[in-house]
């Protein structure tokens, strides 16, 4: 039954996305690319924030490392996009990996601040041209777009699709990565990391294992971010973007849902407010503080954990998150 | 050699500036162990009321002029105080029982809020501290000349820490807002009203983050609205490097961080600087998880 339902909407969702290119003019169709892009980001925070529990408001700067290796790796070694595409996720992974090793054991708002500060770094490096090959304030341009089989990705229709397609995948993956072993470890740490410990969870390598995989998500999300736009610059990659992200994140309350439904709001509200001009970030903070305040839990957190317990009579055994 | 005394001066300048922020983050931490976000954009209100008050409001013209600072900093810190109350009630209390992340989406909610009401009221560009208030004298010591507003910026800002280390230590009040920091639950049994106290925090806090707004706009003359950003996160992170929580650490790591960035740009790079800040910060929690007087709590067991 369950498991019907969750297939229908899923479906149903899946159908609606598809069908948006149809209602959408060209302005919107951007709107629409840009959601999707913030939903990978945040469903890939979701590990790490949602799931881990870790403090980490630093995302951009896994995003910005995907999207310069992408337009480097592009623009002057000629790589194909989607041939950049893993490399973009694993220079991210093992960049996070460097980082987030030597203070993975830092408590919650002291690795929040360190977060900070690494997003901080990355854009000085890549504003100060980092080896002469971030190119500055001005970014790198030129970058080409992405050829899938044959075919030129070229117009925000394609991207379109591109994107939601990798946010069906994504969402498939986490899902399962919920429902694992990993996941289920991972939910243990976010609720009480010393109990996790005692009961024989490596929390530090866990922990690691999650921002490694975020980190990766993340820098994939770079690759198309880097495609769709053909020139990057360290501007889009500031804290304010990794705040959005996080803020994302929170609101969703941590399902999948949740994250769905927030990444609309949060990209989609600004554009609607579109006609206020330049009171429009006014009205987004406003709208920010008493989200939270209407929903301090989040928009959808996740239901409870429930698991069939072959051999038991009556519906199944329910066992807590 | 030279070169050497003004950067020591000038980062002690900017380190009080900094240390003073800081003290409104760790205070509010303390009690609430909430990271208040807006507390940055309260500060760059602080330096915008400054200078409505001086030049629009021409106080600079009306009050003889022994007066004037001391008039303008006292009314910058009791309106910036009275927004930062208001906040609190408006953004914090309702999200007091849940989750601590909500209540920071939710100040960072506020931040954006104030930085863009600044940006709509005093507009997009920078604004300027004429030049007739900005005292340019300098001081000889030890044979080296050192700008006098720098030193007194210092002077000040040592100043209010001093004043607010007695409150905290000396009065019964600041009795009670430590109690709040180590145990809210505690402290309402022993007949402490925490929701007052926490109100008082949100006064303090933000009143001595409105009046090192203030110095900044006499200090550098140049003030525009994402300052509120650029040194608050400078100031969070100097909390962060004392222990917060800890109200000498967040003088000491305030200090500390205008220091070493004024040194580092001096000697490294001007560019880097930022960078460097950071860096040190990354490197002294690697070695000390907890910052520099942060007490290592005893973990939950």
């Amino acid at each position: 039954m369950r498991f019907a339902s969750r297939a229908i909407s899923s479906l149903a969702l899946g159908a609606l996305v598809l069908a948006l290119p149809l209602f959408c003019d060209a302005y919107w169709l951007d709107v629409c690319v840009s959601i999707g892009l913030y939903t990978l980001l945040a469903l890939s925070l979701n590990v790490i924030l949602g799931q881990a529990g870790i403090f980490h408001m630093g995302h951009a700067a896994f995003f910005a490392v995907g999207a310069y290796v992408t337009a480097i790796l592009n623009t002057q070694a000629h790589w194909p996009i989607f041939a950049v595409l893993p490399a973009a996720g694993a220079a991210s992974a093992v960049f996070a990996l460097a980082v987030a090793r030597p203070i993975i054991h830092l408590r919650g708002d002291y690795l929040l601040v360190v977060t900070i500060g690494i997003v901080e770094i990355v854009r000085i490096a890549l504003l100060n041209d980092m080896g002469g090959l971030t190119g500055g304030a001005n970014g790198v341009f030129g970058i080409a777009r992405p050829v899938f089989f044959g075919f030129k990705i070229v117009k925000s229709v394609h991207f379109h699709y591109l994107v939601w397609g990798m946010v069906g995948v994504s969402l498939a993956l986490f899902h399962s990565l919920w429902n694992s072993r990993f996941g289920r470890a991972l939910n243990c740490i976010k609720e009480d990391d010393i109990a996790a410990e005692c009961c024989g969870v490596d929390v530090a390598r866990y922990k690691l294992t999650a921002f490694v995989l975020g980190a990766f998500w993340a820098g994939a999300a770079g690759t198309v971010y880097a495609a769709k736009m053909t020139t990057i610059a360290p501007e889009s990659f500031n804290f304010m973007e990794s705040v959005i992200i996080f803020a994302v994140v929170i609101l969703s309350g941590g399902s999948q849902l949740g994250i769905l439904a927030s990444s609309f709001l949060f990209i989609g509200l600004p554009e609607l407010l579109r006609e206020f001009s330049s009171a429009r970030m006014l009205i987004f903070g406003l709208a920010m503080m008493m989200m939270m305040i209407w929903r301090p839990q989040g928009l959808l957190p996740p239901g409870r954990r429930r698991y069939r317990i072959p051999g038991l009579s009556g519906a199944g055994g329910e066992a807590g998150g | 050699m030279e070169l050497f005394f003004q950067q020591v001066l000038n980062g002690f300048a900017v380190g009080g500036i900094y240390a003073l922020v800081a003290l409104g983050y760790t205070m509010v931490y303390g009690v609430l162990k909430l990271i208040n976000f807006a507390h940055g954009d309260l500060f760059a209100i602080g330096a915008y009321l400054g200078l409505t008050l001086l030049v629009s409001c021409n106080l600079a013209g009306i009050l003889p002029p022994l007066f004037v600072m001391p008039v303008v900093f006292l009314m910058v810190g009791l309106l910036v105080a009275l927004i930062g109350f208001l906040l609190e009630r408006a953004a914090y209390r309702p999200l007091r029982q849940a989750h601590r992340l909500s209540a920071v989406v939710s100040a960072l909610g506020a931040s954006i809020f104030f930085q863009n009401a600044v940006m709509l009221i005093y507009g997009a560009r920078f604004y300027v501290y004429p030049d007739f208030l900005r005292p340019d004298f300098t001081v000889s010591v030890f044979g080296h000349s050192l700008s006098g507003i720098r030193l007194l910026v210092i002077l000040a800002s040592i100043m209010l820490m001093v004043m607010l280390s007695a409150f905290i230590h000396r009065t019964k009040t600041g009795a009670a807002i430590r109690a709040v920091a180590i145990d809210q639950d505690a402290a309402r049994l022993m007949g402490i009203n925490v929701d007052k106290v926490i109100s008082l925090v949100f006064l303090i806090g933000p009143g001595l983050g409105g009046t090192a707004g203030l110095m900044v706009g006499l200090c550098y003359g140049q003030i525009d609205f994402t300052m509120g950003w650029s040194y608050g996160l400078k100031a969070f992170t100097s909390a962060i490097l004392g222990g917060i929580g800890n109200i000498p650490g967040a003088m000491l790591g305030g200090l500390l961080l205008g220091l070493v960035e004024s040194l580092s740009a001096a000697y490294v790079s001007m560019a880097w600087k930022d960078a460097i800040a950071f860096l040190a910060l990354i490197l002294i929690l690697i070695i000390r998880p907890t910052g520099i007087l942060g007490e290592r709590a005893a973990e939950k067991l």
